[in-house]
């Protein structure tokens, strides 16, 4: 079937509902960041309308750069620890019974279904010395005394892996379902152990789906600015944490858009970078 | 002996059974088909031979080797999938070398293979290109040549010409015959084909609810079915109810068939007659007479419709033999006894 190209204005109706909503819910308030950032601050928290640059100046500092610096790197580590971990297990789930599959996807979409904030006090619970999995270890015989495994790195980690790891199930999952199982079968008749069918079939012929998804969870990981605070120490704190605080505590409108321009523009920049690179990587 | 055998094999799935205690014995460089109706147990057997699937009960042995419990990737076999199952993220050169890249083979050895390969599916150059840049039939070939990379002890194929269309489908049997009898490996085929398995194989064995119905020649299995499920199933057959009379003469619809002689014991039959064996001849002569009821002209061959006291038979000639009825007439039927295989009923 070929379709004409719209001929009148009436043709690009259909149009019209998505455009409004992503003008009005999207373009809309970022446009209006995006020049709040130039907006001059004043002394009681207000702001008024101006062009001014001092709140990007004010961003050029080592202390900004080494937060930036964590929370990229802390987004990267949290996106690759969640594929690594999702992928095998998804693989396994889509070679289960269905019914079992459906008892897996409701538990993850459960998870999916916790706030924040629930997440990061359970985990604070799981890792504190009194109430903690520390004291499990203590009865197995495996340590000696019970101890605080938080606030630390690997406690803001493992609660924000937690937290992206069904989003990464759910997203890697069609692809799993739609990928011919006679394609490991035939690696293994063809001499592959079922690891090694894995790793030269399953995974390279899903090189795709497992960039966007590793792109899709360092977003989604970015954007975390409760769990950071909650399980972390201040140096574990993301530039999402810094700019809640410049919205809400110090009531700086301007810097806070300020920084939050610039990491979606840091953000698309690596996402692009990512593609570019998948691309030459494919041509190859 | 040297040779696949498969002693008393049988796979259940829960309450069902696929395959029931099928025994068979595949000398070293013969071509096998498995022959039968969709869910007869022959993909499920083949895959129990590849050892993606392990049987319930029963041995295989390959060699002489007991392999029933030995994982596929150690079986050093060649499978063709009916889905091809070609790597996608691969080039059709990646694609065979990949058993000898799997093996850590040096990259001179792989690519001298692939070579050899590529120019014995005549796709010499076609290395660098990705799978789906080919057509149905290079497809079939690369999937042919991937199996056959590491010189297989065993060479599976799981109905793999069915997704061509007919005319390549018929060259293609043609040259994996060829090519099965040149390199002189121990083949097994899947397929519900029955022209597809006469043209291959050496030894055509036909299956049913799980069980082994006839493993024989083509021409054996043509000529001598075992029974009536093989008669019918292979090529086209008329089935006739016969029964002997107090005399000991057999009797077909009512009327006394001279010499056709019933094992001892038996009161009834079905014979089994080829159309091919069936004459046509004038009113009155010939063992039964019937009205033509239709004729069907294929330019090669002429099938004329017989209706016999009820009963259907079909007698098939060429042009040069055409006989010379038309519809509503009545005609006699020829049944030489030489061309009647009795059947148990």
């Amino acid at each position: 079937m070929r379709r004409e190209a719209p001929q009148k204005i009436g043709d690009y109706a259909p149009l019209f509902f998505p455009a409004t909503m992503l003008i009005v819910f999207f373009v809309v308030p970022f446009a209006t960041m995006i020049a709040v950032s130039f907006f001059q601050r004043q002394q009681a928290g207000f702001y008024v309308p101006a062009f001014v640059l001092s709140n990007y100046e004010r961003f050029i500092s080592w202390f900004f750069a080494n937060v930036l610096g964590f929370s990229l790197m802390l987004a990267v580590v949290v996106a690759i620890c969640c594929v690594v971990l999702a992928l095998p297990f998804t693989y396994l789930l889509t070679r289960m019974q269905r019914k079992v599959q459906i008892v897996w996807l409701v538990a993850l979409l459960s998870v999916l279904s916790l706030s924040e904030v629930i997440i990061g006090f359970a985990w604070s619970t799981l890792f504190s010395r009194t109430a903690g999995i520390t004291n499990l270890l203590v009865m197995a015989g495996i340590l000696s005394e019970a101890k605080a495994l938080l606030p630390s790195f690997g406690a803001v980690l493992t609660g924000m892996v937690y937290q992206a790891f069904p989003y990464t199930v759910l997203v890697l999952y069609p692809a799993l379902v739609r990928l011919d199982p006679t394609l490991t079968e035939a690696a293994r008749t063809l001499g592959a152990s079922p690891v090694k069918a894995f790793f030269t079939v399953v995974v390279p012929a899903l090189r795709n789906t497992i960039t966007a998804t590793l792109i899709m969870v360092f977003i989604f990981a970015l954007g975390s600015y409760l769990l950071p605070q909650l399980l972390g120490r201040p140096q574990h704190w993301t530039l999402s944490v810094l700019i809640t605080d410049q919205a809400i505590y110090q009531s700086n409108m301007p810097f806070a858009a300020a920084m939050a321009v610039f990491l979606v523009l840091v953000t698309l920049g690596l996402v692009a970078l990512t593609v570019i690179a998948g691309r030459k990587g494919e041509a190859a | 002996m040297s040779g696949l055998v498969l002693n008393n094999v049988t796979k259940e799935f829960g309450t069902f059974t696929a395959v029931n205690n099928v025994a068979l014995t595949v000398p070293h460089g013969t071509f096998v088909c498995l022959l039968g109706p969709s869910g007869c147990g022959k993909t499920t057997l083949l895959r129990m031979i590849a050892g993606l699937d392990l049987p319930t009960d029963g041995a295989i042995q390959l060699d002489g080797k007991d392999i029933t419990k030995v994982p596929t990737h150690q079986r050093e076999l060649g499978m063709v999938f009916q889905s091809l199952a070609l790597f996608p993220h691969l080039t059709v050169g990646e694609n065979i070398a990949y058993p000898l890249r799997i093996r850590g083979r040096a990259k001179e050895e792989q690519k001298k293979r692939v070579d050899e390969l590529l120019s014995m599916i005549h796709l010499s150059g076609y290395a660098d290109r990705p799978v789906s840049k080919l057509s149905g039939g290079q497809r079939q070939r690369v999937a042919i040549a991937r199996a056959l990379t590491i010189s297989p002890k065993l060479f599976l194929l799981d109905e793999p010409l069915s997704a061509l269309d007919a005319k390549l489908r018929e060259a293609m049997q043609v040259e994996l015959r060829q090519l099965q009898q040149k390199l002189g490996i121990t083949t097994i085929v899947v397929t519900h084909d029955q022209r597809e398995a006469m043209t291959m194989a050496d030894t055509v064995v036909v299956m049913q609810g799980g069980e082994i119905r006839q493993a024989a020649s083509p021409m054996e299995i043509y000529r001598k079915p075992a029974d009536s499920f093989v008669a019918d199933f292979i090529g086209q057959t008329n089935l006739l109810e016969a029964e002997l009379d107090s005399s000991g003469r057999a009797l077909v619809f009512g009327h006394p068939v001279e010499g056709v002689a019933f094992k001892p014991g038996m009161t009834k039959a079905t014979l089994s007659v080829r159309p091919e064996d069936v004459h046509l001849t004038a009113p009155g002569a010939g063992a039964l007479s019937g009205t033509v009821t239709f004729v069907r002209d294929l330019g090669g061959t002429i099938e004329t419709f017989v209706d016999v006291a009820g009963h259907q038979i079909i007698a098939v000639s060429t042009p040069r033999a055409r006989p010379d009825v038309t519809v509503g007439q009545p005609v006699g039927v020829v049944l030489s006894p030489d061309v009647c295989v009795v059947l148990a009923r």
